[in-house]
């Protein structure tokens, strides 16, 4: 009995300790930042009033829709094309780096070393970088995308491989099967159905990311955003948005269906 | 007699098929050829129309090859100076760290009420449908709607941050929520148990550990967020650093400088992340 109730006491004071912490940071934060919480809170109902005011897309909007819907089918594409050629590549690398079918311990701390190098270098210096080169194109765009996912795709692949195919692969290598056998006959249709759902979930992110890089590099959907917002044209703004909503929603749907099947 | 004999010395007969199947067909199976040979349609069509604005891609290579040698190989702080960039970098961190608080608190309280085992299923389904349209729109363009309205900084910094993290979180959370037992819920809804009482007392410590890494994901994917939301909205911090290095007075030295510093604080972030993690998954 007392046991518990020192024990119940103890835990409250570390709660209160965390939460104490976490607070006092926050509060030091907004004082460093001169962010004032009140105000904060109070532009979010002013914000969406305005949007709702400005943003509504009217009737003379329509005619901006075409040009909006090529440059998002374009950017779609671009992100799904990046996310395929990055599988690809990833799914070399992870094949040689991973613990189960990697070439040896030095090979693995390499491929690691690269794959979280890439991923946490920021896609903004990724788009200025390759826009200082490639100039304003869509190649710059598919560069960027590419470059970023090759970082998560190879962690992501690596980790499916270790998770899923060890056993398969001991199974088939006992029979004495040759390397090569192993990876095409076992390792890959064994994962396949992950590997597809983590493209599927990059496709999506991809989608969101290549506005960002389309504001940097002047490409795709964020280029238009951007130059519609710029240019005071909200309404068109406006549509755009909707747009990028529209879509993004229809991949989400589409790929948690594929998902729902295949796995 | 001779008869039955021969019956049991008789031969076994060679299996009818000579072949042993190795794939069953299986709808599972059939989609994921569909899925894989449409996306490599895709790709090959996007590949070969793909519009290269005239760049001599070799040329641009090497270019790109310079530029990195530039970044990684000779970095230094350029015009800026180190304690400048550190402060930069000092107001990212703070941002990321706050939008992640703002996006748990508010997540929290959003993934109980749309919990489906919580809560009735018309309130969830409402909160559900608006958290996935808030998180369809890309934290960019939330942090350029608020910048209208607050002007440029970073309130419109914080706000749009945190709209994308309370999303996000939310659906984290509310998965998170969703998969406790039910008999959990039920045993103490039977006390007489308040619904918070039932919230703090049963699903918090339940389910502590995946919330706590939920937040640690978002904190590096805010981090990265809010270096975004300076480059192209201006918004302050190591991002608008970045982008002035990269994009205006073109000092790629100075370019790769803070590309070291952005990934050296993702790294401690990765690595608080995973020791936070073990600690509460050892409990």
């Amino acid at each position: 009995m007392q046991s518990s109730v020192k024990f119940l006491k103890h835990k409250g004071w570390h709660q209160t300790g965390i939460i104490a912490l976490i607070g006092g940071i926050y509060f030091i934060g907004s004082m460093i930042l001169s962010f004032d919480n009140a105000k904060g809170l109070l532009s979010v109902p002013k914000a969406f009033n305005w949007l709702f005011v400005n943003f509504r897309p009217t009737a003379s909007s329509v005619e901006y829709l075409p040009r909006i819907w090529q440059k998002l089918i374009q950017t779609v594409l671009l992100a799904i094309s990046s996310t395929v050629v990055a599988a690809i590549v990833s799914m070399f690398v992870a094949l040689i780096g991973s613990k189960v079918t990697g070439v040896n311990g030095y090979v693995q701390v390499i491929v690691r070393g690269i794959a979280s190098f890439f991923r946490n270098i920021p896609l903004v210096a990724w788009s200025m970088i390759l826009l200082f080169s490639f100039k304003q194109s869509d190649f710059t765009g598919f560069l960027a995308l590419l470059l970023m996912s090759i970082g998560y795709l190879i962690r992501a692949f690596m980790e499916i491989i270790e998770d899923e195919a060890s056993e398969t692969m001991m199974a088939l290598k006992a029979t004495g099967a040759s390397y090569f056998q192993v990876i095409f006959q076992a390792v890959l249709p064994q994962i396949l159905p992950s590997v597809l759902s983590w493209i599927l979930y990059m496709v999506e992110n991809n989608v969101r990311d290549a506005t960002l890089v389309g504001i940097l590099t002047g490409t795709g959907i964020g280029f238009i955003f951007d130059v519609y917002y710029k240019s005071f044209r909200f309404d068109a703004a406006g549509m755009t948005v909707l747009a990028i909503i529209f879509v993004v929603i229809v991949l989400e749907t589409i790929s948690n269906q594929i998902r729902r099947i295949i796995l | 007699m001779t008869d039955s004999e021969e019956n049991i010395i008789q031969k076994p007969k060679i299996p009818r098929s000579p072949e042993i199947k190795l794939h069953e067909t299986s709808l599972s199976r059939v989609m994921v050829i569909i899925v894989f040979s449409a996306l490599i349609l895709i790709t090959g069509y996007t590949l070969t129309h793909l519009d290269t604005a005239g760049v001599q891609i070799n040329t641009a290579f090497k270019e790109l090859a310079m530029t990195l040698n530039q970044m990684f190989l000779q970095p230094n702080a350029g015009s800026d100076g180190v304690v400048l960039l550190i402060q930069a970098l000092g107001v990212s961190i703070l941002l990321s760290i706050m939008t992640t608080v703002i996006g748990a608190v508010f997540g929290f309280f959003f993934a109980v009420l749309a919990s489906k085992n919580l809560t009735n299923a018309y309130l969830g389904a409402t909160i559900r449908i608006i958290m996935a349209i808030v998180r369809a729109i890309p934290t960019i363009i939330w942090a350029l709607i608020f910048s209208i309205v607050c002007g440029l900084g970073t309130t419109a910094a914080i706000l749009g941050l945190s709209f994308h993290s309370v999303a996000y979180l939310t659906k984290a959370y509310s998965e998170s929520i969703e998969g406790i037992d039910k008999s959990t819920i039920e045993s103490l809804k039977v006390t007489g148990a308040k619904f918070w009482v039932i919230v703090f007392q049963a699903i918090w410590p339940t389910i502590i550990a995946s919330l706590v890494s939920w937040t640690f994901i978002r904190l590096e994917i805010n981090f990265a967020n809010a270096i975004a939301v300076g480059a192209a909205a201006g918004a302050g911090g190591i991002g608008y650093q970045l982008f002035v290095a990269s994009g205006m007075s073109f000092d790629f030295h100075e370019t790769g400088f803070i590309v070291y510093l952005i990934i050296l604080v993702t790294f401690m972030l990765e690595f608080i992340a995973v020791k936070i993690r073990q600690y509460y998954l050892s409990r």
